[in-house]
């Protein structure tokens, strides 16, 4: 049976929720900015109203206020995002138990089951009005049959808009889209697609799986089956704790790990990319666990209760390293470490805050791992990174996060 | 911030009040009267709908009353935010 997906996509996100908190703003071009008082800061997102001037996500504060004098820049709110994403969550999940979001402000919706003797396109409909209505905020909706292609009817008809994308149009409609639109395609794919003359989406899926993977391997064949409206991945349930017990990530170092600052800042290194998941699902962890494989290849791990639940790279890494410095003495190099948060909790559920904390800092510093999130998310990883890991390049250099998930991240 | 973007980010339609309110054994909550800014209370006659809602004029979103004031309708509402639980009104023509 055709499945009917849908995927849900607030319109700049970030920008709308402040143009609905400061009605004032209404009507000027608006971007939300992060570190409005530094130099370095970048747009987040930006409203419509300065998209004509060529204002764009990523861009640097100066670069966006040169092609847009009159640009109001916003700081951005992050616990305002956060509830929005939540509320817009509640809204799918009255849909289908299926909800799989992706980031802060999309998400899939898996429908086949509980249309209830309605269409897609309606139920879109219906969800897009609630949103209005109840978030004071608009959502694009795109429906079709696989979730690479309901994503991209989400960007079809921006603001609030529905777009339906069959099995008999998808010809018509997302084959024509740029190559890179299609989920998976980043700038080095799409050089090379370029080269050998696919532009469209539908170049890609007339190139054939055969020339694809023996072109670009396993990855040419992923393509493909996006393309050509094969994708048969399934939307996941989330928010069921049963499904994700741990978020973790291990790596075996280009060296053995010699000391403790070695052991640092490798722990630092996979602790963002732990956080940064933690934070992509929603869940902060109670406890965190390490497991560390000498040189001789034996093996153990260590586990730590937290005073409070976290999402934090630098709180997870402290406790790593109270673990690391009680449980190993450094008879022996390390050859691999690990480090997983366990005992998780939604992040949306309350917390009980320890009784000397500076909650105020907590917020900030929060809000700081955002900004970093948002900013790897654009940019890549390594366009930011923590002081400490320069201190040694092969071991702060690498991926964590990138390396041990599937690509794309998130999806697959 | 410049002074600019300061005085947009302004919000003078949005008034928060004072509300006494009755909570029922279901765990619904009621609003009963309100402070206005000028210190004047207002009583409320009933409640006619309790729905989630936006307000597009004072900026913000909650659970919003439909409430008789006066012989008139107006709308209250119970905000969603982390810090959670405010009630605000419209403050008309502001």
């Amino acid at each position: 049976m055709a499945r009917t997906i849908l995927h849900a996509d607030l319109d700049t996100c970030y920008a709308s929720i402040e143009m609905l908190y400061h009605p004032k703003l209404r009507g000027h071009p608006v971007a939300v900015g992060g570190s409005v008082e530094e130099r370095h800061g970048i747009i987040l997102a930006r409203n419509y109203e300065a998209r004509p001037f060529g204002v764009r996500v990523g861009q640097a504060l100066w670069q966006a206020r040169q092609l847009c004098p009159d640009l109001i820049i916003v700081p951005p709110s992050y616990d305002k995002y956060i509830l929005f994403s939540k509320l817009f969550r509640g809204i799918l999940s009255d849909y289908s138990p299926l909800v799989e979001p992706f980031g802060l402000d999309e998400s899939w919706v898996d429908v086949t089951q509980s249309l209830g003797g309605r269409t897609g396109g309606e139920i879109a409909d219906e969800i897009r009005e609630r949103v209005k209505f109840e978030l004071g905020v608009t959502v694009s909706v795109g429906v079709s049959f696989n979730k690479i292609f309901s994503k991209l009817g989400s960007d079809m008809h921006k603001p609030n808009g529905t777009t339906v994308i069959t099995q008999e149009n998808f010809r018509e409609t997302v084959w024509r889209l740029p190559a890179a639109d299609l989920l998976g395609v980043g700038r080095s794919t799409q050089k090379k697609l370029l080269q050998w003359g696919v532009k469209t989406i539908g170049d890609i899926a007339r190139l054939g799986a055969e020339q694809l993977q023996q072109r670009m391997g396993k990855w040419g064949l992923y393509l493909y089956t996006y393309a050509a409206g094969l994708d048969s991945s399934p939307v996941r349930e989330f928010g069921n704790e049963a499904v994700v017990k741990s978020v973790g990530n291990s790596t075996t170092c280009p060296r053995d790990l010699e000391n403790e600052q070695d052991a640092h800042i490798v722990l630092l290194n996979l602790a963002e990319s732990v956080a940064e998941r933690m934070r992509e699902l929603g869940f902060m962890a109670k406890t965190v666990v390490i497991s560390l494989r000498l040189n001789d290849l034996t093996w153990f791990e260590r586990q730590l209760g937290l005073e409070r639940p976290t999402f934090l790279a630098p709180e997870l890494t402290r406790a790593a390293m109270i673990l690391l410095r009680e449980n190993y003495r450094w008879e022996k190099p390390l050859r691999s470490i690990g480090i997983r948060g366990t005992n998780l909790v939604p992040m949306n559920s309350a917390v009980q805050t320890t009784l000397f904390e500076n909650e105020e800092q907590r917020m900030k510093a929060e809000k700081i791992e955002y900004t970093l999130d948002e900013i790897r998310r654009r940019y890549g990883h390594h366009a930011v990174n923590r002081g400490l890991l320069l201190l040694d390049g092969k071991l702060g250099l690498l991926d964590a996060k990138a390396d041990h998930t599937i690509h794309p991240v998130g999806y697959a | 911030m410049d002074e600019k973007t300061q005085k947009l980010m302004e919000n003078d339609c949005k008034v928060y009040v004072d509300v006494t309110e009755d909570r029922t054994k279901d765990g619904q909550i009621l609003p009963r009267s309100f402070v206005w800014e000028d210190g004047r209370r207002y009583e409320i006659d009933r409640v006619v709908e309790v729905r989630r809602a936006a307000s597009l004029r004072a900026g913000g979103i909650g659970m919003r009353y439909k409430v008789m004031i006066q012989g008139r309708e107006r709308f209250m509402w119970l905000e969603d935010s982390n810090g959670g639980g405010k009630w605000f009104v419209e403050r008309i023509g502001g």
